[in-house]
């Protein structure tokens, strides 16, 4: 009898666990922060509706002809790591540093020009504030300077499922070993697409 | 001779008064009583705009008057609940936020009502300014602000004041703070020289690229843009200060002695 109740108790657990919502957003997660992102194809979405999938973060701008190209080229470097299936378990993306002249157009004219694989990569904008405060979430320093154009540090960040930050690097223009490694790492841990 | 107006209406129109007094007139425009108007202008910053040197062009806008208390943002984190300590996520207010209060919905004998509030992280500070309709200064607007004192709109290159202004800076950190309500600069702002150290909203743009120029090659690439930003006015020690100190805070930080006030456009 007592055994009956305790199955009947694990049962009842396990139907309540089926119903409710996914586990709580750990503290340390940056989905914390409320923030709605605008992609190349205008959708606005908010962040933390990325969870679930680990992420590979980083801010630039389109007009930036220096070292932002060079993040770009970095990433695609770092995702090329990977074999087919698993580049498919993880997603890009470029968060910009100037909401006012990186428009929903400019965005998709810069996806374009770059040739990314909008599958992979999301470009996105946010208000002024926002832009503020995610880089200040992920340790990112910029300044807009007097002719439009920004100082910024480059770096590339890593978001397990729940968002928390899991690596960085802010090496550009070749591979971080250490970064691709943490990379390959999280997407093992992830089940491949399409399996419940 | 023109008719007067029936009595119930003459009795309306006094009702009416104070409200149209107020409530007539454009959200903008009501003075609210916590923040002074400062014109602003063109100013020689300690970080030159461009990175070399340029001074930097502030808009006029209006800044509060004194810091935020611990009786003000207590009112705060009581209507906003996610904001209390033991509730805001660990990405927002590291575990020092809000430590010397006795409970996260009292303050207790460590934190007076009209002392500056510290121990506030900028996600937290930022969050505050928004129920006031505001936003955190932006490093410009505080030093502009700050470079002012009772009688001069730009004090810093009086000795006297230098010195004044750095005599705060050797307080050991430990001694407790006095209430908000020092003497007002020629603005009619208080407390931004020699209460606390105070959040800017734009805290991790201050230092971007600085180190650039000692970096070998393929560091330098880690900064995009006009390179290395200088600093100015470098007998302005107290000022330089406060740009190293909060250049080294990630957002979510807390400190003893770390508080904020807000700012609005004009």
């Amino acid at each position: 009898m007592k055994k009956l109740l305790l199955a009947g108790a694990a049962l009842l657990l396990l139907v309540m666990a089926g119903v409710s919502a996914r586990p709580a957003l750990p503290g340390d997660s940056v989905y914390q922060l409320p923030v709605e992102l605008s992609n190349q194809d205008g959708q606005v979405q908010s962040m933390a509706a990325r969870r679930g999938r680990p992420q590979l973060v980083t801010m630039f701008y389109t007009s930036c002809t220096m070292v932002c190209p060079m993040i770009v080229e970095t990433v695609e470097k770092t995702r090329r790591t990977l074999d087919a299936p698993a580049q498919q378990r993880f997603d890009i993306l470029a968060v910009s540093f100037d909401p006012q002249r990186d428009d929903t157009a400019a965005l998709r004219k810069y996806a374009a020009t770059r040739k990314l694989d909008l599958q992979r990569w999301t470009l996105a904008h946010t208000t002024p504030t926002a832009t503020r405060q995610l880089a200040a979430l992920l340790g990112i320093q910029y300044r807009q300077l007097p002719d439009g154009e920004f100082n910024h540090s480059s770096e590339l960040i890593l978001l397990d499922a729940d968002g928390r930050i899991v690596a960085r690097t802010d090496v550009i223009g070749r591979l971080d070993p250490a970064f691709v490694a943490a990379l390959h790492r999280q997407v093992a841990a992830e089940p491949p697409p399409g399996k419940p | 001779m023109a008719r007067r107006p029936p009595r119930w209406l003459r009795l309306a129109g006094w009702l009416c008064l104070p409200l149209m007094a107020t409530g007539g007139m454009p959200v903008a425009l009501a003075a609210d009583e916590r923040y002074a108007a400062l014109p602003g202008g063109e100013f020689a910053s300690v970080l030159p705009a461009d990175g070399k040197a340029a001074p930097a062009q502030v808009a006029p806008f209006h800044l509060r008057t004194t810091p935020v208390t611990n009786a003000e943002f207590l009112a705060f984190v009581t209507a906003h609940p996610q904001w209390q300590r033991g509730r805001v996520a660990g990405v927002l207010a590291d575990a020092g936020y809000l430590s010397h209060w006795v409970g996260p919905t009292a303050l207790g004998a460590a934190a007076l009502p009209q002392q500056p509030v510290t121990r506030v992280s900028w996600f937290a500070a930022q969050a505050y300014c928004e129920t006031e309709g505001a936003r955190l200064p932006t490093w410009y607007e505080w030093e502009y602000a700050a470079a002012a004192d009772a009688t001069r709109s730009d004090a810093r290159a009086d000795p006297a004041w230098r010195e004044r202004v750095l005599r705060w800076y050797g307080r050991p950190s430990n001694t407790a703070l006095p209430a908000v309500g020092g003497e007002a600069n020629v603005y009619g702002v208080r407390d931004l020289n020699g209460l606390v150290w105070e959040w800017v909203d734009d805290f991790n743009a201050l230092l971007v690229g600085v180190d650039s120029r000692d970096q070998d090659g393929a560091d330098k690439l880690r900064f995009c843009g006009a390179g290395a930003i200088s600093m100015q006015e470098k007998e302005n020690y107290a000022t330089l200060m406060r740009v190293a100190m909060l250049s080294a805070l990630k957002a979510a930080n807390t400190t003893n002695n770390l508080g904020f006030r807000c700012a609005k456009p004009l």
